[in-house]
């Protein structure tokens, strides 16, 4: 698991006392530092519009933004994280979940469910880094193998949408051995065919990177979303080398042949559809009904 | 029991220096003056192998890191030249490089078994060291374990995979060949051999490099290797941005063969000579080809199809999972309530 510098959190303005309202519906963009009507941000899809910063989404904002409308059907919501380990650093595992869970009004870095996009029915896995860095541990795991299994079943499309900075260093070897658990789940969906859409947004890093994410059929990242395996610091630190401009972005992805495509957020969702639409023209050509 | 000269002691293993330079000049002693000393200098290596057991059998899990990556410790090698005398290597990812850092080869473990071993390889002295980058593969390693093992599908041949590595390389090189995807793919892909595969935690299992070898029917690991999610120096300096926290983390990280035993995540601990296999590598060595025998005549049992990577799938769905978890700490809280 890598950290990051929290740059990319919505930093509510400081309010003066008779202010105080006001100030809450202005967010200052930590791009430009340019100050943001809260309303036209959340019009915009949380992307300053002066300078193109992407705010992050959390996974109910995703979700909102690719699903069709009211389509969403949780599943899996029953799995909360274990202390195995008995981990203490500067607070303990089971107080960091607690935290997690109050500031996210979720149970884990990982929603999962099925939902429509344009009509396609999908299964879809939608991360939150808000969670404890979006990390992996068992829960994470679980969820993503339960619902892989469950689009080869259906056979759904699945679309796995990761923001992460890897493995749940507090759950150990557990954490690391959800890398094997969700690609062989991967696997078995691919070799029935199943379609995966990988999705990348800033970051996905570590061991979610080198597992589930790198193993989308089409792999499809955000505008300036830093991926990678290695943090840029150890990787500074080990090889004493300057880092190349724009170095683990998803443009350096792209251009070093990686991932598949760049899509803006606006227009994401129609993207994907169309996909979609194409992966069942295919299939119903041939007489197989894939999804509808 | 081999005496061999240590030139690299573990602070912890101290108190048997002076032993052994005890026994080192009665030796030298014995064969100036032509004399008998045998006795005295067999009482004297009783005496160093009881301190040794006792030394290691209570190593804090910082001093087990410090084992795993002992300098002397076994190398792939050592391991290949003990198991398959007759091996024959082969090389390349076919896309870009040979990557030195992953070693792997093909020969018989005994008259008609042929078996494939691919391996990290850290290197043997300082030269070998830089050029095998101490067992850092770049993604062309991962891609050439990928096509030696399915080379081994080919022959039918089992492949044994002996894990050693601090963890994948973090390069920029390595960045822009993939080194995410090359991971992955062999994670996946290791799904889908019709071979059976043992993995065998040797020395250093440092994370997703480590586990990018390591998906197998069978996962073992030496008694005083180490496997885990992330080095005691890479988590220490994310807590507390200080990586001198390390051995404290160690604890924490709960990293040692025994520790990983105890969480039901191996299915066996593999015994090391007294004082650690850097102490003993024929001993070392030969443990491990035992055990690896008594695995392929497990293996023979089942059929090489799809039977095969049905179990290993199953087990993958078992290993670390939410009932497997739930279950330990059920086991855990009743062995306490019994107290
Ligand atoms: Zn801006």
């Amino acid at each position: 698991m890598i950290s990051f510098k929290k740059n990319n959190t919505p930093k509510i303005v400081k309010p003066g006392p008779n202010l105080e309202a006001e100030a809450r519906d202005w967010t200052k963009c930590p791009g430009c530092r340019a100050l943001l009507y809260n309303k036209h941000l959340s019009e915009n899809y949380q992307i300053c519009p002066k300078c193109n910063h992407h705010f992050r989404l959390n996974s109910r904002e995703w979700l909102r933004l690719l699903s069709d409308e009211g389509s969403f059907c949780p599943l899996f919501e029953e799995f909360e994280a274990e202390d195995i380990l008995e981990f203490t650093d500067n607070e303990t595992y089971v107080e960091r979940i607690k935290k997690a869970c109050k500031k996210t009004n979720a149970n884990e870095a990982i929603q999962t469910g099925t939902c429509t996009i344009e009509g396609h029915k999908i299964a879809i896995g939608v991360m939150n880094f808000h969670f404890i860095g979006g990390s992996m541990g068992v829960v994470v795991g679980e969820k993503i193998v339960r619902l892989t299994t469950l689009a080869t079943e259906q056979k759904l499309p699945l679309l796995i949408l990761s923001a992460s900075g890897g493995a749940r260093m507090q759950e150990g070897m557990f954490s690391l051995l959800q890398m094997a658990r969700t690609a062989g789940a991967i696997g078995r969906f691919q070799k029935e065919n199943g379609l995966y859409l990988s999705l990348l947004t800033h970051p996905t890093t570590g061991g979610v990177s080198a597992s589930y994410a790198f193993l989308g059929d089409v792999i499809i990242a955000e505008p300036q979303a830093l991926i990678g395996f290695a943090g840029a610091r150890v990787i500074e630190q080990t090889t004493r080398q300057k880092l190349p401009p724009r170095f683990q972005t998803a443009e350096f992805l792209v251009e070093h042949g990686q991932i598949d495509k760049i899509v803006e957020r606006k227009v994401m969702k129609k993207v994907i559809a169309r996909i979609l639409s194409f992966y069942q023209e295919g299939w119903s050509s041939h007489g197989v009904k894939k999804n509808e | 029991m081999e005496s061999k000269k240590m030139s690299n002691l573990l602070s912890f293993e101290k108190p048997v220096a002076q032993i052994q330079r005890r026994i080192e000049d009665l030796e030298k002693e014995s064969q100036e003056k032509n004399i008998d000393l045998s006795v005295s200098i067999e009482q004297l290596r009783t005496e160093l192998k009881l301190e040794l057991q006792q030394i290691f059998s209570q190593l804090s899990r910082w001093e087990k890191v410090m084992v795993a990556r002992h300098p002397e410790r076994p190398k792939l090698i050592d391991y290949i030249k003990v198991l398959i005398p007759d091996y024959l290597y082969f090389c390349g990812d076919r896309l870009f490089r040979d990557d030195p850092a992953i070693f792997g080869a093909m020969g018989h473990i005994n008259d008609n078994q042929l078996i494939m071993v691919i391996g990290h390889y850290k290197g043997k002295n300082t030269r070998d060291n830089i050029q095998c980058n101490f067992g850092m593969a770049n993604p062309e390693g991962y891609r050439k374990a990928l096509r030696l093992m399915r080379l081994a599908e080919k022959f039918r041949a089992p492949i044994v995979t002996l894990i050693d590595t601090p963890g994948a390389y973090p390069g920029i090189e390595a960045e822009e060949h993939g080194q995410s995807e090359a991971i992955a793919m062999n994670l996946r892909e290791m799904f889908q051999l019709k071979v059976p595969i043992l993995s065998i935690v040797t020395g250093e299992g440092g994370s997703g490099g480590a586990l990018g070898i390591g998906v197998g029917d069978k996962i073992m690991m030496m008694e005083h290797a180490i496997y885990s999610v992330i080095s005691p120096e890479g988590c220490a300096s994310i807590l507390w941005r200080d990586a001198s926290k390390a051995s404290e983390v160690a604890e924490k990280l709960k990293l040692t063969a025994q520790d990983i035993m105890k969480f039901k995540l191996i299915d066996e601990i593999i015994n090391e000579p007294v004082g650690g296999a850097h102490r003993n590598h024929r001993e070392a060595t030969d443990s491990v080809k035992k055990c690896i025998l008594q695995w392929l005549n497990q293996s023979e049992k089942i059929s090489w199809n799809q039977d095969l990577l049905d179990q290993r799938y199953e087990k993958y769905i078992r290993l670390a999972s939410f009932d497997h978890v739930k279950n330990l700490m059920k086991d855990i809280r009743s062995s306490e309530e019994n107290l």
